[in-house]
């Protein structure tokens, strides 16, 4: 029964390379000195890297998103993270049901809340704005931030508190030296989650953004009419070094500073 | 006020911003749009408000778009058939592979974290005019002239599995990987031949993930409208597409509700069934 196994390995390096050859091929193309983004390769060139620079829709497109995917991870990571302590660390009467309520947004596919979202506060009078928006990234990314939390926050332990406030400390002295250390992992993990999922949206972006505003995807969207430039591969390289470098980051820092407090 | 009265008081007000935020901006929106679907939308663009069933006589008769629900339904199945037929032995080799398979598991997770636009358009670079594949078969001389691959609904399914495997791969690695390989290696030394322990006992406790992975392909699948914009052509439009077109393009903002209700309803009874046999914590372990 070996061959069965060499035959599931074959098969999953198959998958990694499915999962891998178009996004090292777009990296390969952001180095391309020919001018059409395209294939054959005639050279190795920054030149595309240069010109995102000085490409100020872009430039203004990275600063939009930057700003929305920060407010959205304070603002999400907050509502998320108090949350999170009232269903772990209370007995709270229906639980399940606020659970529920509170990973709704994702159970609802994105186009719909999109709509919804858009309708109602058009209807209220909130026309599409940047505040549409972040409400909008809020909304969808909270479930993934207190599904994170709220899995890192059980494995915190009760009774560290319970020693503080028994040598004296507060309840306000207790969350703010002994609980908040011990769980910025997991609020730094939250906040990160937000922060790449807002990033990275454009389902419903594309519905919510007032006309001229636009975020890194919706702009890289807007460009593919055309066809492929070479400048959208170098955008794409950036965007990958920032997707897969953030996360890598955060997670080292996590790692560093769960071993600090020693959890 | 008794200290127990405070005590039951501070979960509440840990609670009510996150409530508040999702009751005000999902929860009473969508019963907005429930109401608004029965509104009409005038020739002079105002809403006419009052309980019209044009919309939904419009959305649920109307032959375009039943043909189109269809037709988003088959490329959803076929999408999360591919996953799982892609996604189960790969899943399957990292949950029994002696290397470290933490790593084995972040590294199929990577494309994940890249943009999802990015990864979409990627496939213009390989399958394009003057992409990959047709460079290679050029420069080989299989083909004498560029073949036109993009822009139909296999581009789109293309497209959707490479959006969607993580999501089948680590559900399925989550159930199998919490399977005690004690149970294979008896039902091997009763005599079980391994392909015998694998079908009936490995497979079937490996189910709910795969059901999990399968749900999430499919509900994410079936709510596109970027993968046929990107990769598809002017006829591969999905249900979701045909939202975007009446909200944005159109303006049609009471047809519009009526549609993405109705994709809500469909997908909707789809996570109520699963819910119903599997319970949402199969979903979630796959998350956390």
């Amino acid at each position: 029964m070996r061959w069965g196994w060499q035959l599931i390995r074959l098969w999953s390096l198959l998958v990694y390379g499915f999962m891998f050859l178009p996004v090292a091929v777009v990296v390969l193309l952001s180095f391309n000195a020919s001018q059409f983004g395209s294939f054959p390769m005639t050279g190795f060139s920054f030149r595309w890297f240069v010109e995102l620079w000085n490409n100020d829709a872009i430039m203004r497109a990275f600063r939009t998103s930057i700003v929305l995917g920060l407010l959205t991870a304070v603002i999400s990571t907050t509502l998320g993270v108090l949350a999170s302590l009232a269903l772990v660390r209370y007995k709270v009467p229906g639980a399940n049901a606020i659970s529920t309520l509170l990973i709704a947004p994702i159970l609802v596919p994105e186009v719909v809340l999109a709509v919804a979202l858009l309708l109602f506060l058009n209807f209220l009078g909130l026309h599409k704005s940047f505040t549409l928006l972040l409400f909008g990234h809020v909304i969808f990314t909270l479930p993934f931030v207190i599904l994170v939390v709220q899995a890192r926050l059980v494995s915190i332990r009760r009774d560290v508190e319970e020693a503080a406030m028994s040598l004296g400390a507060s309840p306000v002295q207790t969350f703010f030296q002994v609980t908040l250390p011990l769980m910025l992992p997991a609020v730094l993990a939250g906040a990160l989650f937000a922060f790449t999922i807002s990033f990275d949206d454009i389902t419903g972006t594309l519905f919510w953004k007032p006309g001229g505003v636009e975020t890194v995807p919706t702009q890289i969207f807007a460009m593919l009419r055309n066809s492929i430039s070479p400048e959208i591969n170098a955008l794409g390289t950036v965007m990958i070094v920032m997707t897969v470098g953030l996360p890598l980051i955060g997670a080292a820092i996590a790692r560093q500073l769960a071993r600090k407090s020693g959890t | 006020m008794s200290v127990e009265a405070r005590e039951a008081r501070q979960p509440w007000i840990l609670l009510a911003p996150a409530i508040s935020a999702v009751t005000l901006l999902l929860l009473v929106p969508l019963i907005f749009i429930v109401v608004y679907s029965f509104w009409l939308r005038t020739a002079t663009g105002a809403d006419q408000v009052g309980f019209y069933l044009d919309n939904w006589q419009e959305a649920l008769t109307d032959r375009f778009y039943r043909d189109i629900l269809f037709s988003t339904l088959r490329i959803a199945a076929i999408t999360t058939i591919v996953c799982a037929l892609m996604g189960y032995p790969a899943a399957y080799f990292i949950a029994r592979s002696r290397g470290n398979k933490v790593i084995l598991l972040l590294l199929l997770m990577l494309p994940f974290w890249i943009s999802y636009i990015i990864r979409t358009m990627s496939w213009i670079n390989i399958l394009g005019v003057s992409g990959a594949l047709n460079t290679l078969l050029m420069s080989v001389g299989i083909i004498g002239e560029p073949l036109n691959m993009l822009y139909n609904e296999t581009t789109v399914i293309l497209g959707l599995v490479h959006f969607l495997l993580p999501f089948m791969v680590l559900n399925v690695f989550v159930s199998l990987d919490g399977i005690d390989t004690n149970l294979e290696d008896a039902a091997n030394s009763l005599g079980a031949t391994k392909w015998q322990s694998f079908i009936q006992v490995t497979l079937p406790l490996s189910l709910p993930g795969l059901a999990a992975g399968g749900l999430l392909c499919f509900v994410l699948g079936a709510g596109t409208y970027i993968t046929p914009l990107v990769l598809g052509g002017p006829r591969d439009a999905m249900f979701a597409n045909l939202v975007f077109e009446a909200i944005i393009t159109q303006l049609n903002w009471p047809l519009g509700s009526a549609l993405s209700l109705m994709l809500l309803v469909v997908l909707g009874a789809l996570v109520m069934i699963y819910n119903r046999y599997l319970g949402m914590a199969q979903l979630m372990k796959g998350l956390g």
